[in-house]
C-alpha cells in the first residue's frame, strides 16, 4: 500500500503567505540589493514562470510570430532562389568573393558568444545575478548560431552535399578533408559549440520541466513536459550527480566559447590579405562576439520582461551588470581598433598603410565610422551610471552596438578585399536583393524561434532563481 | 530508484518541510541519531545537503576527463592518420604531418566527447529517460522539500523520528512502504 502523496494546499493567497525563506532567514541585509524583488515564496516563483506556459498566447505574441514569419519567408524565398539559381544571384566579383553572406554568418555567431558566456563563464565565477537571464540567453545562442550555419551552407551553392566537410570513409578514395584548413576547424568548432550549447541548455532545462509537467493542466502539454523532463524528480543523489556535470560542462565551454570566435578569426589572420593578417584577431573578435552578444541580450531582455511582465526577476541591477560586460569588452574592441591603426601605419608595409587609410578614408569610410561611433564611441557612454540605468538608454544602446558589430564585420571583410594589391582589378561591392533578403530571413528565424522558445519552456531558470531567492537575507 | 524491486518489503518514513534550513538540520540530525537516510528530495539544489547526509562526492568528473583524453586521442589520430598516412596531400607545401595545425580540432573533439560522454553517463546513472515512470512526491518540483529515511530494521522508532523532525518545523511525518 503507498500512502496517497497528497498534501493540503495552503489557502492564502500567495503574496500573504510569508516566504518560506524568510521564516529561515529573517535578516535582511540592507548592503546588498536582493537579485530578485518583490521577497517571493518559491511557488510565487513557480506561478509567475509557468503562468507563462500554462496562459493562452496572446494579441501580441501572435502579431509578432506572424511578422517574424513574414520576415523568414522573404529568406525562404532569397534562399531558394540562390540554390536555384546560383551564387551569381549575389553582388560578388571577382575582386570581392567573400562580402554579406559571410559577414552575416560573422555576425551571427558573434550573437551566439553571450549565452555559453553568462551560463558556463559566469557561472564559474560564482556571478549569481546569472540565473535571471542565462535561460533566455542560452536560447539565444543556440538560435543565433544556427542563423549563423545558414550562411556558410547556402553560400556552398550544393547545400544538400554540405556533409562533405565531414571526415568519412567515402567513394572518393577515400578523399579525406584537409585538416589544414582554418574553414575545416570553422566547422568543427561551430558544430562542437552548438552541440555542447545545445545539451548544456537541456541540462538546466530538465527541472523546470518537471516543475512544468507536475503543474500544467494540459493533456498535450503534460505528456511534452513528461517526456523531455526524464522522470526528474528532485531526488538529491540526482541532483548531487546533476550539479558535478554541470560544473564540468561549465568549465568544457568556457575555453569553448573562447575557441569558437577564435577559430571564426582564423579564417580571415592565416590568410595573407593586409587587414586580415592580424595576430590581434583571435583576442579582437572574441571581445566583440561579448560584446555584441550582450547586447543582443539587452536588447531582448528589456523587450521580454516588459512584454512578459518579469521586472521583478529581470531588474535594473541585471541590466547594469550586463552594461558593464560590454563597456569592458566594448572597451577591448575600440583598443583593438586603434591598436589596429597603430600597427598598420607603424608598419612600414605599403600595403597594410593602404588598407589602412583606405577604411577611414576611402569610398566604404562611411561604414567604418558607423562602425568607430557605434562600437568604440557609443559604448564609452555606459561610464555613466545614468545611462547605465536608464531602461530607454540601454535599449537604443544595445541596439546602436549590434548595428556597429554587424558594420564591424562587413568593414573588415569588403574593405580588405576590395582594393586588392592590382589597382586594375579594384571594384565594389553592394548587396543585391537577394542578399539582403537572406539577412531578413535570418533576423525572421531568429525570431520566431525566439517566440516559440518563449512559449515552449520556462523562460527564467525556475530552479536556479529558488537557489539565489535568499540572496542578500543571510 | 536504488533497489526499488528488494526493497517492497521494506517500510519508509517521509517527514515534509517548508524550506532547506528546516530540511538540512532534520537531515542533520536524524544522520547523527542513526536513521537511514534513503535520499531527500528538493525543488532546487541546497547546498551543504551532501554533507549532511554524507554523500560522497560524484565520480562523474573522472567519466568526464576520460571521455575527454579519449576524444584527444580520437581527434590526433584521425587527423594525422588520414593527412600523413592514407593520403597525404601535398598542401601549400605543408608538412603531411602538420600538428600544431591539428590543435584546434584536437580540441574541439576532446570538449564534444567530454561533454557528450559525461551528460551520457549522468542520464544512465540516473536512470533518466524520455519514458520514465518514476513516481515524484507533490509539489516536490514547486516548494516542499522531503526526507525520506528507510526502516532498516524492525526498531525503528517512528515516535522519535516524529519528535526529530517536529523539532525541525516539518509540516508532516509519514510513513509508507514505496515512495517514489
Amino acid at each position: 500500500m503507498a500512502v496517497s502523496l497528497k498534501q493540503p494546499e495552503l489557502t492564502q493567497p500567495a503574496e500573504q503567505v510569508k516566504s518560506a525563506f524568510e521564516i529561515a532567514h529573517p535578516v535582511y541585509s540592507e548592503l546588498r540589493t536582493p537579485l530578485i524583488l518583490g521577497r517571493k515564496p518559491y511557488r510565487q516563483v513557480t506561478v509567475d514562470i509557468c503562468h507563462l506556459l500554462d496562459s493562452k498566447a496572446g494579441r501580441g505574441w501572435w502579431i509578432s510570430l506572424a511578422a517574424s514569419l513574414l520576415l523568414l519567408v522573404a529568406g525562404v524565398v532569397a534562399a531558394v532562389h540562390t540554390v536555384n539559381t546560383g551564387i551569381g544571384t549575389w553582388g560578388l566579383n571577382r575582386t570581392v568573393g567573400w562580402a554579406f553572406d559571410i559577414t552575416n554568418f560573422v555576425f551571427w555567431i558573434g550573437i551566439g558568444h553571450a549565452g555559453t558566456f553568462i551560463s558556463a563563464i559566469l557561472f564559474l565565477f560564482n556571478q549569481k545575478w546569472r540565473t535571471s537571464v542565462n535561460r533566455s540567453a542560452e536560447a539565444m545562442t543556440l538560435i543565433a548560431v544556427m542563423c549563423a550555419g545558414v550562411f556558410p551552407i547556402i553560400h556552398m551553392g550544393r547545400p544538400w552535399l554540405f556533409y562533405w566537410v565531414l571526415p568519412y570513409p567515402n567513394t572518393r578514395g577515400t578523399l579525406w578533408v584537409n585538416f589544414r584548413s582554418p574553414l575545416l576547424w570553422d566547422f568543427f568548432a561551430i558544430s562542437t559549440y552548438f552541440t555542447i550549447s545545445a545539451v548544456f541548455w537541456y541540462l538546466g532545462l530538465v527541472p523546470d520541466l518537471a516543475t512544468a509537467r507536475d503543474r500544467t493542466k494540459s493533456k498535450l502539454r503534460k505528456t511534452f513536459y513528461q517526456v523531455l523532463s526524464l522522470g526528474w524528480n528532485g531526488s538529491n543523489r540526482t541532483w548531487s550527480r546533476y550539479e558535478t556535470v554541470y560544473t564540468v560542462l561549465a568549465a568544457l565551454a568556457t575555453p569553448l566559447v573562447l575557441s569558437v570566435h577564435s577559430i571564426v578569426s582564423f579564417d580571415f589572420a592565416t590568410s595573407l590579405i593586409p587587414g586580415w593578417h592580424s595576430t590581434i584577431f583571435p583576442p579582437y573578435f572574441v571581445a566583440g562576439a561579448v560584446f555584441s552578444g550582450f547586447a543582443m541580450v539587452m536588447t531582448l531582455m528589456i523587450l521580454v520582461r516588459k512584454l512578459l511582465h518579469l521586472e521583478d526577476y529581470i531588474t535594473p541591477q541585471h541590466l547594469e551588470n550586463m552594461c558593464k560586460v560590454v563597456l569592458l569588452t566594448g572597451s577591448i574592441v575600440a583598443l583593438a581598433y586603434i591598436t589596429e591603426i597603430f600597427t598598420g601605419l607603424y608598419s612600414g608595409n605599403p600595403n597594410e598603410i593602404f588598407v589602412i587609410i583606405n577604411r577611414g578614408l576611402g569610398p566604404y569610410a562611411w561604414a567604418y565610422w558607423i562602425m568607430f561611433g557605434c562600437n568604440a564611441l557609443l559604448s564609452q557612454l555606459f561610464w555613466f551610471k545614468r545611462l547605465r540605468t536608464s531602461i530607454v538608454a540601454i535599449f537604443v544602446l544595445s541596439i546602436l552596438i549590434n548595428v556597429g558589430m554587424w558594420f564591424e564585420r562587413f568593414v573588415i571583410i569588403v574593405t580588405s578585399l576590395h582594393r586588392d594589391f592590382l589597382p586594375s582589378s579594384w571594384a565594389m561591392y553592394s548587396p543585391t536583393i537577394t542578399e539582403v533578403g537572406l539577412l531578413v530571413g535570418s533576423f525572421g528565424l531568429f525570431f520566431t524561434a525566439f517566440l516559440i522558445f518563449l512559449r515552449l519552456f520556462p523562460v527564467i531558470s525556475i530552479n536556479e532563481v529558488k537557489g539565489v531567492l535568499g540572496y542578500a537575507r543571510h | 530508484m536504488r533497489d526499488i524491486e528488494s526493497a517492497k518489503a521494506v517500510r519508509f518514513t517521509a517527514a515534509f518541510f517548508e524550506n532547506e534550513g528546516d530540511l538540512i538540520g532534520g537531515a542533520a540530525e536524524a544522520r547523527l541519531a542513526g536513521f537511514e537516510i534513503y535520499d531527500v528530495y528538493t525543488p532546487f539544489p541546497v547546498h551543504g545537503m551532501d554533507r549532511a547526509v554524507a554523500l560522497p562526492p560524484s565520480r562523474l568528473t573522472w567519466i568526464a576527463f576520460l571521455a575527454g583524453a579519449l576524444g584527444l586521442v580520437f581527434g590526433l589520430t584521425l587527423q594525422v592518420w588520414t593527412s600523413a598516412y592514407d593520403w597525404p596531400l601535398n598542401v601549400g607545401g605543408k608538412p603531411f604531418n602538420s600538428f600544431p595545425l591539428f590543435i584546434p580540432v584536437t580540441f574541439e573533439l576532446t570538449v564534444l566527447f567530454s561533454g557528450l560522454i559525461a551528460i551520457g553517463v549522468l542520464f544512465a546513472r540516473n536512470r533518466m529517460w524520455l519514458f520514465s515512470k518514476r513516481k515524484v512526491f507533490e509539489r516536490v518540483t514547486n516548494d516542499r522539500f522531503v526526507l525520506v529515511l528507510k526502516q532498516s530494521d524492525a526498531s525503528f522508532d517512528m515516535e522519535k523520528a516524529v519528535n526529530l523532525f517536529a523539532r525541525h518545523n516539518a509540516i508532516n511525518v509519514v510513513e509508507g512502504d514505496q515512495f517514489v
